[in-house]
């Protein structure tokens, strides 16, 4: 495992300070933001696995993120499921929608561009479907039953919320960290880095790459089934919208793609930033993802590696620096 | 049956010739500087307020601004090229990709701030005139749009083949190095590149301007749609990028005849799956 540099361990140190901060907020107005931005910093994590570690960039992953939240939802409220077997379900057909897009991709050899492309695609008809169908509940989107209790995975107390949040975010970085120092991540990696020479050494990177879309996929699913408990209702054009996976890719841009840390931290910033200018013109729709374009702009121009990757300029070992590793 | 299935093609037809010019601006870009431009739609969003406020303020027919629309969206398209995405890119295929994405946020969400998401329509007088072709009733405005595709797309080919300009175009995105060797000055030529693209859009948005609505989310809706054409057609094929939009217009008219209006748009996407999948050099294309 790689020493981390003082300035990357100060970044983790100030997310995980303002983290626990929240819980001594004077004003519930920041616990209730940064619930929003917690389940938003899953769906970056999730984008994270693909784009981050493998370099397959998503242009649609609220095909992941919406897939997870009907399943849930329509078991629910269809079929009277329990809302925790909703919550696998969920996961579980984010991960075989994550699979099944990856598969048809990767097996017609699409990269770069093509792939962004077909994901978006895929994102775009299932928000048709979802829309147009009656057991998803067509244009006017699904509701749950408001029972708050720990069977029905509903709790009235905001804290509680959090916290659990909280657990699911540590989880999921966890296993993220897992990925990465495991030998499929560094499978992943060599495919990001390149994918013909990865190939040459004998690496099956078709099934590499379908996996990584699954784990990405039970991820994203994950992110919906978050997003479906907290509101009770989904529609399509939310969960399967082009918001979602906008942001799905920008968090981790911006605080660093194919580190453990980046999807949480660019989240973050990201939503303290439009948060702010909220504040500030408190009658502009839109204009968060106006900042956040900038934002990314500058990130894409003057930071390739994210927040982590300048962080990790600060204190860095000389070793490390002549590596260039971040 | 069939006595509504010949009116649906027609009307799918003139749908899709705009499909085809917004998507030979795109095709254009795309064959030259082997990027995808997210912008495109937000670009043509832009050109549909700039049309309607022209109409709108200063009574000026939608026709009729051509003259003034193309020129100004030309040079916009050209600064963008030049201030923007190069500079900004690093030349990474992936960066230009997510920086015109970001163009597109900005564009949209300025549009809803100052314009509002109310929709708006150009109510002139003759837009909906009809003509009777084969026995099917078509707004006069689509019948225009569908002959302007037409003429513009060989007109446009004819450039790319024929004047100096296209011939540095098409140097430049065989073999930039090279291009460049010959004294063919490559950012000019990209950002030119980049122009005409737009300048493709604004005509497509003068055209339309007269039987559509405008909202700031109305890009949106195209540029899936053209990215399809795109696809479809081959990328950066010009007479590619006619047909497919002509056959897109079609598959979506017939889709919303026999699932239903609002299902009318999945023909087009499962359309642009399948061709991803199975044929992702297209209809012309040459096969990468």
């Amino acid at each position: 495992m790689k020493s981390q540099s003082i300035g990357q361990i100060a970044l983790a140190a100030a997310a995980v300070a303002y983290l626990i901060g929240v819980y001594f907020a004077s004003s519930p107005v920041w616990m209730g933001f940064t619930i929003n931005a917690l389940v938003i910093a899953v769906i970056a994590m999730s984008w994270n696995i693909t784009g981050g570690f493998g370099g397959l960039s998503s242009f649609g992953h609220a095909a992941l993120f919406g897939t997870g939240a009907y399943a849930s939802a329509v078991l629910q409220v269809n079929y009277g499921v329990s809302a925790w077997i909703g919550f696998a379900a969920g996961i579980l057909a984010g991960a075989a929608m994550g699979a099944f897009i990856g598969a048809l991709a990767f097996r017609y050899g699409l990269r770069g561009s093509y792939f962004a492309l077909v994901t978006l695609a895929f994102a775009e008809v299932l928000r048709i479907c979802a829309s147009s169908f009656a057991f998803t509940g067509g244009g006017s989107g699904l509701q749950l039953k408001l029972a708050p209790g720990l069977a029905n995975l509903q709790f009235a107390d905001r804290t509680v919320v959090y916290t659990a949040l909280l657990v699911v975010v540590a989880a999921v970085m966890a296993l993220t960290a897992l990925i990465k120092y495991s030998r499929f991540g560094a499978y992943l990696i060599a495919v990001r880095e390149n994918e013909d020479a990865a190939r040459a050494l004998g690496i099956d990177t078709y099934r590499i790459k379908v996996q990584a879309m699954a784990i990405s996929g039970a991820f994203g699913g994950l992110a919906g089934v978050l997003y479906l408990q907290l509101w009770l209702f989904i529609d399509s054009t939310v969960v399967y919208g082009s918001g979602i996976s906008i942001e799905a890719l920008i968090g981790p841009i911006i605080g660093g793609a194919g580190t453990v840390w980046g999807p949480l931290l660019g989240t973050l910033g990201l939503h303290l930033l439009g948060e702010g200018a909220k504040h500030l013109l408190p009658n502009a729709p839109g204009l968060n993802f106006v900042l956040y374009a900038v934002v990314l702009i500058c990130a894409l121009r003057f930071l390739p590696q994210g927040l982590v990757g300048l962080a990790g300029k600060i204190g860095a070992s000389k070793k490390k620096k002549e590596s260039g590793d971040a | 049956m069939s006595s509504l299935i010949i009116p649906a093609v027609l009307s799918g037809l003139m749908m899709g010739a705009v499909y085809a010019l917004v998507a030979l601006g795109l095709t254009l870009i795309y064959g030259v500087l082997h990027i995808i431009n997210f912008a495109h739609g937000s670009l043509l969003m832009l050109a549909l307020y700039a049309a309607y406020f022209l109409w709108y303020h200063l009574g000026i027919d939608p026709y009729l601004a051509i003259p003034i629309v193309l020129p100004v969206f030309f040079a916009l398209g050209y600064a963008l090229q030049r201030g923007l995405i190069a500079p900004m890119s690093s030349g990474s295929e992936q960066n230009v990709l997510l920086i015109t994405l970001a163009v597109s946020m900005i564009v949209d969400n300025l549009a809803l701030y100052f314009w509002t998401s109310n929709t708006r329509t150009a109510d002139i007088a003759y837009a909906y005139d009809t003509v009777e072709v084969l026995g099917a009733f078509l707004p006069l405005g689509r019948v225009i749009a569908f002959c302007a595709a037409l003429a513009v797309a060989p007109l446009l080919w004819c450039f790319m083949a024929y004047t100096r300009t296209g011939s540095a175009i098409r140097a430049v995105a065989i073999e930039k190095r090279g291009a460049e060797l010959v004294g063919i000055d490559v950012n000019h030529t990209y950002a030119v590149c980049f122009g005409i693209g737009t300048a493709c859009v604004a005509l497509a948005a003068c055209l339309l301007l007269p039987t559509f609505y405008i909202t700031p989310q109305v890009g949106y809706t195209f540029v899936l749609v053209a990215f399809t054409t795109v696809v479809l057609g081959g990328m950066g094929s010009l007479p590619g990028a006619l047909i497919a939009g002509l056959l897109l217009g079609v598959i979506e008219s017939l889709c919303g005849l026999f699932l239903g209006e609002s299902l009318g748009q999945i023909g087009i996407f499962l359309a642009f799956i399948l061709i991803l999948l199975f044929k992702p050099s297209g209809l012309l294309g040459r096969a990468r």
